[in-house]
């Protein structure tokens, strides 16, 4: 058990303290990071070229410059990033990048507060239709073009090639991560659990795999334990901060898997192999490929039902679940859109579903935790 | 159908209400014939779809009208019931609240008492929805809701947020390629064949209604204004519903008829009470219009700047898919803080204004988030005062009339201020 406390204990330093990673890097590689602000971006253009993609996913901070820029009913988590722009936390980045799948990050990639340069591109919508490949590969060779103005040198196909199959590993170690996690949820509570997975934020990736690696191994010498307690999955954009995810560890609930866009979304599927394609154009049919996520339009709602609902169903048995927690980023409207025709699918299901509100501002969890409590008494 | 009416006869304002009614008439019609009804967002290729013969009908024209004359309560009670959040688009929380109660209805041959009740235009049930989310991407999850709700499919035509202008050209192929392909699902869905002349004479009539459009906005130019820029709003409804159609060139045509006459007479919106000149941006608040008009109006402040006009300013070459894609890529609120602030300007400019006044519209981030930047550019170019007033477009929960009127006097009061300072320069 040492060595498996040593390495969660180091994970969750670095997720902790992002700067230090951030500086870390940057003395030993004599480079820097990149801002990946929020959803989906190609990490592996950037780390191709020897920069360290680092997640811009907000933080508890007390929301007052902001409103400067923002109004109040902006989500809660861009209310964050535009606070630390303001302060000016983003400004040890080489450049910030901005996808924009919903209308908040338009609004975003047009008013940026930091320092160093920001890079935008767009997310096709229509995404099943080959055209789509093919705009977002050109969007990706834009995107890297730009960079590639900002460093001063070229990154060659070989680097953007080799950083997927390191990012594909890592995609790989986390999906099994999250299935061992969920059987030794006495090693893994929902704080520990997600400072694994986020910490894939603030890692060279090929470093943060062995040592998920080396942990998932650890973990397996251990015996399984009985728990007494529930397992639940989480859907939403985020299930932060960890005092929210502490609730459920004391109301003795269990994550047995997630559908959250800063967790299992992003290594929900692979960068595929596409023969006889370049790298770009494999990098944006990781978009095609990929669903069940809120600002990833689901088109193929006829006669199938929306994909989302019908994941969720699937993975609670899978996972033997005694429930789904909707995790709602305030003022989210994907989200917000998504949930009115998410929880009568559970309905339907028999699978029980409570919709909990994640706002980073908040630093007293007491409404939560009622709600929590009565939800897992709800569960018998 | 009802019968033939001589239009030559009617004014603008007639035509107006006649058009509207008869666009609803027809989609019924469509129906009960078992022909195709599509509802649509506002600023979709209706091209292709007048082309194959499609009724449209515009959920955000249709909820608009259900707030304008007071039923957006009722129709937002039951989506609230449904679990919809109330930091959702109201025009979307009305739209799913009708479908719902038409669902109702056609399920259990029932009218529900909201429905019933309600004082929007009676549209039928869509066989296909379409949106392009030039305008936002609450349409996205909006129609996708509808698309699942209802079992029909959803035809999207995705217009890429444009970080650079002018659009790029992958993004121009990108928008000529899903045309084609939604050609292909309206073919497969009516099972007829796309009849491309009847395409090239549908597009030329949408090129004609856009350019009677643009010259009635043309008509704010004029100082004092024939023009009352709140009248925009209400012809918008066919600039929206019927561009591809002769309606909306023939009203527009009238109504421009009716203002240079006016012009020519002297009779001004304002009579000679056209004290200051303003750009309005943002949507109208309907379940309050009147206020917000008259307010301005007892202070002799006109609207002769819009940024409304712009949104259909699809100027394209005929024929050409990548052209037509661009044109519709091309909205202001789709496009770049600077080309956002540089169209407003451009109308502050056009129609000699003297503020702006901008609407917080809780119902619409996109349009909403970037005001404050945009009004900064336009202050900076024009030398204009502006204030922000917060609104909605239908949620009539969301207005303050006293706040409003607040900024309203503050705002001439600063233009009154700024006239002085003009006339009367410090040495």
């Amino acid at each position: 058990m040492t060595r498996i406390n040593e390495i969660i204990s180091g994970l969750q330093k670095v997720t902790a303290d992002p700067e230090k990673a951030v500086a870390d890097y940057t003395k030993e590689t004599g480079k820097g990071a990149v801002g990946i602000c929020y959803l989906y971006a190609p990490d592996e253009i950037f780390h191709a070229a020897g920069y360290l993609p680092v997640g811009m996913w907000g933080a508890t901070v007390p929301i007052s410059k902001a409103r400067t820029h923002l109004p109040p009913f902006a989500c809660s988590v861009m209310q964050a990033v535009m606070e630390l722009e303001c302060a000016g936390v983003y400004d040890i980045l080489k450049a910030v990048v901005f996808s924009v799948p919903c209308d908040t990050l338009k609004c975003m990639s047009q008013m940026w507060k930091g320092k160093c340069p920001s890079l935008t591109f767009c997310h096709p919508q229509n995404r099943k239709l080959e055209a789509s490949n093919v705009f977002l590969a050109e969007e990706y060779r834009q995107l890297k073009e730009r960079f590639e103005a900002i460093i001063g040198e070229k990154i060659p196909d070989a680097a953007i090639e080799k950083s997927i199959g390191i990012y594909n590993a890592n995609r790989a170690v986390m999906r099994e991560f999250t299935d061992v996690a969920a059987e030794y949820p006495d090693i893994f509570d929902p704080v520990k659990r997600h400072a694994v997975i986020k910490s894939r934020f603030f890692m060279e990736k090929s470093r943060h795999t062995a040592l998920v690696s080396e942990l998932i191994a650890e973990v397996k010498k251990q015996p399984k334990k009985p728990w007494p307690g529930k397992k639940i999955i989480l859907s939403g954009i985020m299930a932060e901060p960890d005092g929210f995810l502490d609730v459920f560890r004391e109301c003795g609930m269990a994550v047995a898997a997630d559908d959250l866009a800063q967790e299992g979304r992003q290594y929900r599927v692979d960068v595929p192999d596409v023969p006889g394609k370049e790298p770009l154009y494999r990098l944006a049919r990781w978009w095609q490929d990929f669903d069940g996520c809120s600002l990833a339009t689901d088109l193929a709602t006829v006669d199938k039902g929306k994909f989302r609902g019908n994941m969720l169903v699937d993975m609670a048995k899978k996972y033997r679940a005694d429930g789904v927690v909707i995790c709602m980023v305030k003022f989210c409207d994907p989200e917000e859109f998504d949930y009115p025709v998410l929880y009568p699918v559970l309905d339907k299901a028999g699978i029980p579903n409570l919709m909990v509100e994640v706002d980073l501002e908040i630093r007293s969890f007491e409404q939560v935790k009622t709600r929590v409590q009565t939800f897992r008494d709800i569960l018998g | 159908m009802s019968e033939p009416v001589n239009i030559e006869n009617m004014s603008a304002k007639e035509m107006l209400g006649y058009f509207q009614n008869k666009l609803d008439e027809e989609a019924r019609e469509h129906k009960k014939n078992g022909k195709l009804v599509c509802w649509s967002s506002s600023v979709a290729p209706s091209e292709i779809f007048v082309t194959m013969d499609v009724a449209l009908c515009y959920p955000e024209t249709h909820a608009a009208g259900i707030g304008a004359r007071h039923g957006a309560l009722d129709m937002l009670e039951v989506t609230e019931q449904k679990g919809y959040s109330t930091d959702l688009c109201s025009y979307a929380r009305i739209n799913l609240a009708y479908m719902d109660l038409l669902k109702e209805k056609a399920l259990s041959g029932n009218t529900p008492e909201k429905l019933a009740k309600c004082p929007g235009a009676d549209i039928p049930l869509p066989d296909v929805v379409v949106a392009t989310n030039n305008i936002c991407n609450t349409l996205l999850k909006w129609y996708e809701n509808l698309s699942y709700e209802l079992n029909v499919p959803f035809i999207l035509i995705d217009a890429p947020y444009n970080h650079t202008m002018p659009v790029a050209p992958h993004n121009k192929k990108y928008m000529a390629e899903q045309i084609r392909h939604a050609i292909t699902v309206l073919e497969k869905l009516s099972g007829k064949s796309f009849d491309w002349d009847k395409f090239r004479e549908v597009q030329k009539q949408t090129q004609r209604s856009v350019k009677y459009w643009l010259k009635i906005a043309e008509m704010g130019s004029y100082k004092p204004s024939p023009l009352n820029g709140f009248d925009l709003l209400n012809f918008m409804a066919l600039i929206v519903c019927a561009r591809s159609r002769d309606y909306a060139e023939l009203t527009f045509k009238k109504f421009v008829e009716e203002l240079q006459q006016k012009e020519k007479e002297g009779k001004y919106a304002f009579g000679d009470n056209e004290q200051q000149r303003l750009v309005w941006e943002g949507i109208a608040v309907w379940p309050h219009v009147g206020h917000t008009f008259k307010s301005l109006k007892s202070r002799g402040m006109l609207m002769t700047g819009s940024t409304y006009p712009n949104v259909w300013q699809l100027a394209y070459e005929i024929d050409n898919l990548e052209s037509i894609g661009e044109s519709y890529s091309n909205v202001y609120t789709n496009t770049c803080v600077q080309n956002r602030a540089r169209v407003l300007g451009d109308v502050g400019e056009l129609g000699k204004c003297d503020a702006l006044i901008l609407h917080q519209n809780r119902s619409c981030k996109l349009m909403c988030f970037l005001n404050q930047s945009c009004a900064e550019i336009v202050h900076d170019r024009l030398d204009i005062p502006y204030v922000l007033f917060d609104g909605d477009q239908t949620d009539p929960r969301n207005f303050s009339p006293a706040q409003y009127d607040l900024r309203v006097q503050s705002l001439q009061e600063m233009v009154t201020d700024q006239k002085k300072q003009q006339r009367s320069p410090k040495s």
